[in-house]
């Protein structure tokens, strides 16, 4: 781990000026993924801005009938917020469906945006990586990439967003505010993160010295027809192979509204609106679901290690609308809808 | 020694439990001694070359660092092979740290950083610049089938397998057959405690040495052949060891480099690894399996071939018994077995958990259920036709084998009478269910331990063995069998063990301390009897007067006559009476190793038999083991209660091993890559369902005095086969590559 | 034959500094490094080795303490970070002499083997006791699966969980 200095920012004014005038700064919320990030040297900050006294952790209804996450509120009190968990339980469940309840106790909201990816060569200085390196090449393309994806990829970086939180935030539409040195401004959820492309080693389309304040989550909020559906290789506390965020507005049996977003495919929360426009006015059925599936995968590129996620991935969509539609779980992803098997 | 049973096999609760749930127990890692420095392990990123350079000076030049150590500065401490060979190295050349430029394998140590704090040997040790000439590496075992050769007898009981009979004659009798390949990856123990050194510099070159490890005997060993010091300037103390499976049976390298850097500091110095770097040392080698079964009309069996080709280093030829059990577990007259290896740029590996037997009884159990397929029998009533009543490798009589007993006993709780043979043919709701089964056979040994027995003025009985405590319940266990030998409450006995200074025990391992140390445990205390009689006769107490001791028995504190229990002496009184502040007595291990050379009249085995359920989801191919039944035949069981919570570990082991546990190499690299716990997946509690131990009574006065078989290995066998036959069960589909990961059943 | 070599650049060594932290109702000061972890801080240098390193990446759960209640990964928090903070380790939570609830439970559930992973396990479920979310066997198996533990104890450990937050085990065993 680097050696470092560390302020304690009391307002935000004073973190993003403090970040200016120290280059190679960091600005540090729960740590759970900067510290772990420096103890393998793949980030080395000489100077941290605590940010835990800035406030900025409440969680507060909105005038327009929407709701507020402080890029500071803790995953865990936001999972369990009760207007998250009666509103927003889409939210509640990807946030619970993720990291472990200790890890959810430090992490924030913001920091969950601020993930980096967790491809193996990433984290490992032996292997060249463009993301972390960038023009040394990538490791995961002909090598072990069972944790990569598959959708949005490109020849330079395969790597996957971790975060099962962001699925259901770029499934409900949220809003990313910002504060940096050229004031405030807000960020559509699906413009925060990028696509690799030439510059993998740009995870978001923040400027420099910018800092998350907030998380605005619209009114709507899927709450009667929804499922997060995770699929990994162990019941719990393991990242996401293929995860699904899908949330319907339902007449009837007819689809008026949908959101649908994946996890562990791409270098971001996968949201595909066409897909979306294809389900509104459909029968919520199999066959509507799988035709969709086959749409949001059309594209998909395997490589190699990864190539299994492809077909995954699809019966995960089928499922996860499934799920959404009758608001039956029947895989204990998630044992909070769930009982015993 | 007639024993009584107020302790042993009673449910007791751990003695060291007070200890471990309010994190006093102390491990490796934890002895804050005075003026301490810390080492950080600088890592290979290449598997295979030579360091060309290390430039030091920029760390050297920050204050607090102390020295930075490598192969340019370490004094070559002993110059032979054998000065380096632990008790239990296979045969080669072993590896020594920071000894040459050579690079052999990836995540190789190449540089210690010794600092003042932790803080500061981590960060120097993040900036030393290093850098490599590589060299082409191999690490690709599939590529080397055809170099791998048949291994001499390098490691202590390691036996070539033994075929018999004739088996292409066995084949063509057939009217049923099956053949496969089975493989499985390497896979990493990862205890929970990181491996970690704390040498105390005592001056002199006299060390108190905190060392994680299965056998503080073995890294003292080591210590006294690598530098040159005596035995009692090397004390190694081990109190607590936080997980082992295997991975402490050799002394690993942070021992040498912490004994290193102290010597040369002349400071206490302490060594840890990080998680990554617990990759950097041995595991479970890598298979790659054949099988092929051919039975008669009936079910008999009338061949078995199992041939195995594992990993290993380019210095060491690691073996283990892989392919034997397939001659022993079922009858068959023809039997050919082969057992090879292959070496490659990588770690020598090192015995883990039901080392062999946990990878031969993968491909031999998931084969036998493909047989009773093909041969249209239930896979339970397959191996009872082929039961073997004797040991047909070594042709010896069992001393005892119930495994019949684990099969009704297992079978019955697990309701495996229920169970309809076609795969996808038991639904629950929407999902599939699958059973299947498997089980295994583990050796039951034994060997020379030294116990000393003394019991003080105040009645308080300390006994006391070099032995370990890796979380197999060895405190309790002495301490139930000591104070059922002395007949005294359990809080008047205290066990004592993990220190050199103690008397000799073998290294926690293979599943006999329980024998091994139990045993002698009895010896000493009769030993401590009989020197209390001799006492008590020397006291005014005319009815010990001519007692011998087997006239004799030790009850409530007090030594009584067996024909007239109301005779009787206050064990304290006895030693008060001595004038002495103790009574000692230690058991001798001569018998015990003349007993090792002579040729074995019967075969010593623990079985077991395990029945599985798995749900699995149809389209998502999610697997969930929601049940499991694992009877076992163990001989004498001392204490259920720790004994069940072995048995449970075992089964998650075998889960894991099923379902999720590969090291990952890279080849291009020559390097795993998921060296880590977030991606070298062991189970979660989440993953962890319903299981149910069975013990089945096996009462055996062959095996040893006790009765005793031990439990460190036996329950794991055949759990991962009986997933995997439950997964086939289930889906239809039959998978012989483990773990069985979720693309591997789309 | 090629050349790697590994050879971040040295930066200028940054000052220890004193961080206050207050662990066990008791307060501490000490002079340690910005990037000294809460973990280190307890271990190495208050001597509060209960609290275990099973991974140092947030990985394993062995290093689980409460901080204001609720249950952290002692790892990934710098101790700076702590300043102000209600600190609770498994030395806070009971003695040999004077177990609590849960450390009892453990003993009697045998709720481990080598013990290694045994502090931050019982710190885990004494957090999500205090959380008051997991009512039945599914939900205490998922919210303790922050915990690692290799020796295979989580039947055990549901048991002696299940037993302290009140509710009937259904398994047998």
């Amino acid at each position: 781990m680097n050696s470092f200095t560390f302020t304690q920012a009391a307002a935000v004014a004073g973190a993003v000026q403090d970040k200016a005038a120290h280059e190679g700064s960091a600005y540090i919320g729960g740590g759970t993924n900067l510290v772990d990030l420096m103890k393998e040297n793949v980030a080395r900050p000489t100077h941290l801005i605590g940010l835990k006294k800035l406030g900025l952790d409440t969680i507060e209804t909105l005038p327009d009938g929407g709701l507020r996450l402080g890029a500071l509120a803790s995953n865990a009190d936001t999972a369990w917020h009760p207007e998250v968990e009666k509103r927003y339980p889409l939210l509640n469940q990807a946030i619970l469906a993720g990291a472990s309840p200790q890890l959810r106790n430090m992490a924030t909201d913001g920091g969950n945006l601020m993930q980096r990816t967790r491809c193996y060569y990433f984290y490992d200085l032996a292997t060249p990586c463009n993301k972390r390196e960038p023009g040394s090449g990538c490791s995961a393309i002909g090598g072990y990439n069972r944790v990569c994806g598959i959708l949005g990829t490109s020849d330079s970086c395969i790597a996957t967003h971790p975060s099962d939180m962001c699925v259901a935030l770029a499934a409900l539409d949220t809003t990313v505010r910002v504060s940096g040195p050229n004031g405030e401004r807000t960020i559509k959820f699906e413009d925060f993160h990028r696509l690799p492309g030439d510059h993998p080693e740009r995870d978001n389309t923040l400027e420099p010295g910018e800092l998350i304040t907030g998380l605005d989550l619209p009114e709507k909020g899927f709450a009667k027809n929804f499922s997060y559906l995770k699929l990994r290789d162990r019941t719990s506390y393991a990242f996401a192979l293929v995860s699904v965020a899908a949330a319907l507005e339902l007449d009837g049996n007819t689809i008026k509204d949908a959101r649908l977003a994946l996890g562990g495919v791409a270098h971001k929360p996968w949201r595909d609106k066409e897909a979306e426009a294809m389900l509104i006015g459909q029968p919520a059925t199999a066959d509507t679901f799988r035709r969709v599936a086959a749409k949001v995968l059309a594209n998909a590129k395997g490589y190699g290690e990864n190539t299994f996620k492809i077909e995954l991935a699809k019966r995960a969509i089928v499922r996860a609308l499934k799920q959404a539609t009758e608001m039956k779980q029947e895989v204990d992803t998630n044992a909070f809808l769930n009982s015993n098997p | 020694m007639t024993l009584q049973t107020d302790y042993i096999g009673k449910p007791t609760s751990r003695v060291d439990g007070p200890a471990k749930v309010t994190g006093t127990a102390k491990y490796a890692a934890e002895y804050n001694v005075p003026n301490l420095l810390y080492g950080y392990v600088v890592s290979s990123p290449i598997a295979k070359g030579k360091i060309t350079k290390i430039d030091a000076a920029p760390v050297l030049a920050l204050p607090g660092v102390q020295q930075v150590f490598s192969h340019e500065n370490v004094p070559h401490y002993a110059l032979l092979d054998r000065s380096y060979k632990d008790q239990i190295a296979p045969g080669g050349s072993p590896f020594r740290p920071l000894h040459d430029a050579e690079i052999k394998y990836s995540l190789q140590p190449v540089a210690l950083v010794v600092a003042d704090t932790f803080e500061l040997a981590r960060y120097a040790a993040s900036i030393l610049h290093i850098e490599y000439e590589e060299a082409a590496h191999e690490t690709e075992l599939s590529q080397h089938i055809d170099e791998a050769y048949e291994p001499g007898r390098g490691k202590a009981g390691y036996q070539p397998p033994k075929s018999r009979g004739n088996f292409g004659k066995g084949w063509k009798e057939g009217v049923a057959h099956m053949e496969a390949q089975y493989s499985h990856h390497a896979q990493h123990h990862n205890p929970m405690e990181m491996f970690a050194t704390t040498v105390e510099w005592l001056g002199d070159k006299n060390l108190n040495i905190y060392d994680k490890t299965q056998g503080a005997f073995n890294s003292q060993l080591l210590v006294t052949k690598v530098f040159g010091l005596s035995k009692d300037q090397a004390r190694v103390i081990s109190k607590y060891t936080g997980g082992g499976f295997g991975s402490g049976l050799r002394p690993q390298y942070q021992l040498l480099l912490a004994v290193m850097a102290s010597l040369q500091l002349e400071r206490s110095v302490r060594v840890s690894l990080t998680r990554e770097q617990m990759f950097s040392f041995g595991h479970r080698a890598e298979t790659l399996q054949h099988v092929a079964l051919a039975t008669a009309a009936d079910g008999s069996l009338t061949g078995i071939n199992h041939f195995a080709v594992a990993e290993t280093s380019q210095f060491e030829d690691f073996t283990e018994n892989v392919v034997g059990w397939s001659g022993m577990l079922y009858n068959c007259k023809n039997v050919e077995l082969g057992y090879r290896l292959a070496k490659g740029d990588i770690y020598t590996p090192l015995d883990m958990r039901a080392p062999g037997a946990a990878s031969g009884s993968i491909a031999l159990e998931i084969a036998m259920d493909e047989m009773a397929y093909a041969a249209g029998l239930d896979p339970l009533e397959f191996r009872l036709r082929n039961y073997s009543d004797i040991d047909q490798a070594q042709d010896l009589p069992y001393s005892s084998k119930a495994l019949r007993k684990c099969y009704h006993e297992g079978a019955a709780k697990f309701g495996w009478e229920q169970r309809t043979p076609e795969p996808g043919s038991m639904r629950d709701g929407n999902l599939l269910v699958g059973w299947g089964m498997g089980g295994g056979v583990w050796d039951a040994s034994k060997m020379p331990a030294t116990v000393k027995a003394s019991l003080d003025a105040d009645g308080h009985l300390t006994v006391s063995s070099g032995t370990n405590e890796i979380g197999t319940g060895t405190y309790t266990i002495m301490t139930q069998i000591a104070a059922e030998s002395m007949g005294l409450p359990i809080e008047a006995v205290t066990f004592v063990l993990g220190d050199t200074t103690l008397p000799q025990s073998p290294i926690q391992g293979g599943s006999w301390t329980a024998a091994s140390v139990g045993n002698s445990v009895v010896e000493a205390c009769t030993k401590l009897g009989e020197a209390l009689l001799k006492q008590a006769q020397k006291m005014d107490h005319p009815a010990f007067k001519d007692a011998k001791i087997d006239d004799v028995q030790f009850a409530n504190g007090q030594m009584r006559l067996r024909a007239d229990d109301t005779q009787a002496v206050v064990l304290r009184d006895v030693v008060q009476a001595s004038g002495e502040p103790k009574i000692d007595a230690e058991n001798s291990t001569v018998l015990a190793k003349l007993e090792m050379l002579k040729p074995p009249r019967y075969s010593m085995h623990a079985h077991n038999a395990v029945f599985v359920e798995v749900k699995v989801d149809p389209e998502l191919m999610t697997v969930h083991v929601t049940r499991v039944v694992n009877a076992v035949a163990a001989g004498r069981i001392i204490n259920p209660k720790t004994a069940r919570s072995q048995v449970l570990g075992s089964v998650v082991w075998g889960l894991g091993m099923a379902l999720m546990e590969e090291s990952v190499m890279d080849h291009r690299f020559g390097r795993y890559m998921n060296h880590s716990l977030a991606e070298y997946h062991v189970p979660v509690n989440a993953d962890i369902h319903d299981i149910d131990v069975v013990f089945v009574s096996e009462e055996d006065d062959k095996v040893n005095p006790l009765g005793i078989k031990g439990l460190g290995e036996v329950g794991l066998l055949g759990v991962a086969a009986a997933v995997a036959n439950a997964i086939y069960h289930a889906t239809g589909k039959r998978v012989r590559d483990m773990p069985i990961t979720i693309d591997k059943l789309l | 034959m090629s050349q790697v070599t590994q050879a971040p650049p040295p930066v200028a060594l940054a000052p220890t500094q004193p961080v206050s932290l207050t662990i066990n109702g008791q307060a501490h000061t000490l002079q340690i490094a910005p990037w000294t972890t809460l973990l280190d801080a307890l271990r190495e240098y208050l001597d509060l080795t209960g609290t275990k390193k099973g991974c140092d990446h947030g990985q394993c759960g062995a290093c689980t303490v409460l901080v204001d209640g609720k249950r952290i990964n002692s790892c990934l928090s710098l101790a700076v970070m702590q300043e102000g903070s209600e600190i609770q380790t498994i030395e806070g939570l009971g003695s040999e002499d004077q177990l609590s609830p849960l450390q009892q439970a453990f003993i009697d559930h045998d709720a481990f083997q080598c013990g290694y992973c045994t502090p931050g396990q019982i710190c885990s479920a004494q957090g999500l006791i205090n959380e008051g979310k997991a009512r039945t066997e599914a939900e205490v198996r998922e919210l303790m699966s922050g915990n690692v533990c290799r020796c295979g104890a989580y039947s055990n450990i549901l048991s002696a969980v299940m037993e302290v937050v009140g509710r009937e085990l259904k398994i047998e065993n």
